[in-house]
């Protein structure tokens, strides 16, 4: 892994730009969302990628273990996965309303509704 | 030599699902390759020595997450409006984004370095005297819990907020409805 | 789906030992990978199957609302509890230490074990109620 050094990094930039393609160029309302939810789990990977140790083992107790991996970057990381569900849910929870309301999901279209929702 | 090829191919299939995940146009099917995506990402953090995370990611990301993305799509009944394939000026400012970003990891130290400032500030205290301060064998769970126990607290706070959002967004309008038609 | 043989009779075998390793994970959070967080879902995962395979009939009966709800907040007001009981001991807001001022290390302990336990329960009833109300309408 150690020759590789910064193409690694530059891999999990790619796949942060393929979400961030798919939310602002996607019309589709869920496709926004799968977009989000791809950029959020590449920023985990670039972030944990950083507390990596090379020779390091897992942040658990062991007595054959030399290094540890740092175990900061997992800590926060742990919390941004569940948070991320949470906003996850929170989004299509919006999404569907949206879609009671305007009958479709393609934000095009949204906008070319000129009636107010819920009447 | 086994671990980089393993590491190359992992990320070969996870660029694959990603970009499969944003082209299909029925929406059930982008659903399973963002559960694919999840699941590559969690076996990515175990190579990467990140085993809690990788647990966290296999259940919260690969689990629930799509049981809830599939719950929605029951609501949709139509797949994506076809769209033309590449949409020029949001790909020009993500290449740009990405450009930028790029230059900015030229500064970062090099993959796996041991002597990091990331590495020496306080994982080096929490190693050390994780084990006779709490007892508590497992680092993640000791600095999670006890040293950075006010960030879980919110963090469960937030959790809890949005299960009342859901409630408050979900729950009141189909009782509203079944007032509108009675 | 309760028709199907198969999927009923294989979730009926499942279901008990999901649970089980739902609160393995919570337990042993502190010796092997796992927590609060991990269990939480997975023990909320054990109930999502119970409502994809026998209906939202029956899934209200095992867990109806008026139970869940009020574990959505439970968790986060044992959590909080830890904290003021801390502060009622003499110490500081969640510092375990007072909880077992004869040896800290093993308040430590106890108060990670009862953190966990509370952030557990409140993971696992948000994604319960997540689930819910996403399928609500579509309960028959």
């Amino acid at each position: 892994m150690q020759w590789l050094g910064h193409y690694n990094y530059w891999i999990y930039i790619a796949l942060m730009m393929i979400g961030f393609y798919a939310v602002i160029a996607k019309p589709n309302l869920v496709k926004k969302v799968i977009g989000l939810g791809l950029f959020q789990t590449a920023a985990f990977l670039l972030y944990i990628s950083i507390g990596m140790v090379e020779g390091g083992t897992a942040p658990i107790v062991w007595e054959h273990a030399t290094l540890y991996v740092n175990p900061l970057p997992h800590v926060l990381i742990l919390t941004a996965i569940v948070v991320a569900v949470s906003t996850l849910a929170v989004a299509l929870a919006l999404v569907i309303a949206i879609n009671r309301a305007y009958g479709t999901v393609e934000s095009d279209q949204i906008d070319a509704q000129n009636i107010k929702p819920g009447r | 030599m086994t671990t980089l090829t393993l590491d190359i191919i992992l990320l070969f299939l996870l660029v694959v699902s990603a970009v499969a995940a944003i082209s299909v146009r029925s929406l059930l099917a982008a659903s399973m390759f963002l559960a694919i995506y999840s699941l590559l990402m969690a076996l990515i953090w175990v190579h990467l020595q990140a085993v809690d995370v990788a647990f966290t990611e296999a259940a919260v990301g690969a689990g629930i997450s799509t049981v809830l993305l599939v719950g929605t799509l029951v609501y949709i009944k139509s797949d994506e409006a076809p769209a033309p394939l590449i949409h020029w000026p949001s790909l020009a400012a993500v290449m740009i984004t990405g450009a930028v970003l790029i230059y900015g990891t030229f500064d970062m130290p090099p993959f796996g370095d041991p002597t990091a400032p990331a590495n020496l500030h306080v994982a080096p205290y929490y190693i050390a005297h994780s084990l006779e301060q709490t007892q508590v064998p497992n680092f993640v769970t000791s600095v999670l819990a006890s040293y950075r126990g006010y960030d879980t607290l919110f963090e469960t706070a937030v959790i809890f907020t949005a299960g009342i959002s859901l409630i408050l967004l979900l729950r009141q309008s189909s009782k509203h409805k079944r007032k509108k038609r009675s | 789906m309760k028709e199907n043989l198969i999927v009923r009779e294989a979730a009926r075998l499942l279901i008990p030992f999901i649970l089980l390793f739902g609160f393995y994970v919570i337990a042993h959070g502190e010796i092997s990978p796992g927590g609060g967080f991990q269990g939480g879902v997975i023990l909320a995962s054990a109930f999502i199957l119970y409502a994809l395979v026998y209906g939202s009939k029956d899934s209200e009966r095992v867990l109806s609302i008026r139970v869940s709800d009020p574990l959505t907040s439970l968790g986060v007001l044992i959590y909080a509890g830890v904290g003021v009981a801390t502060m009622l001991l003499g110490g500081l807001f969640l510092d375990y230490n007072e909880l077992n001022p004869a040896h800290p290390p093993a308040g430590q302990a106890l108060g990670i074990s009862l953190v966990e336990l509370g952030v557990g329960i409140t993971v696992s009833a948000v994604m319960i109620t997540l689930f819910n109300e996403i399928t609500r309408v579509f309960r028959k």
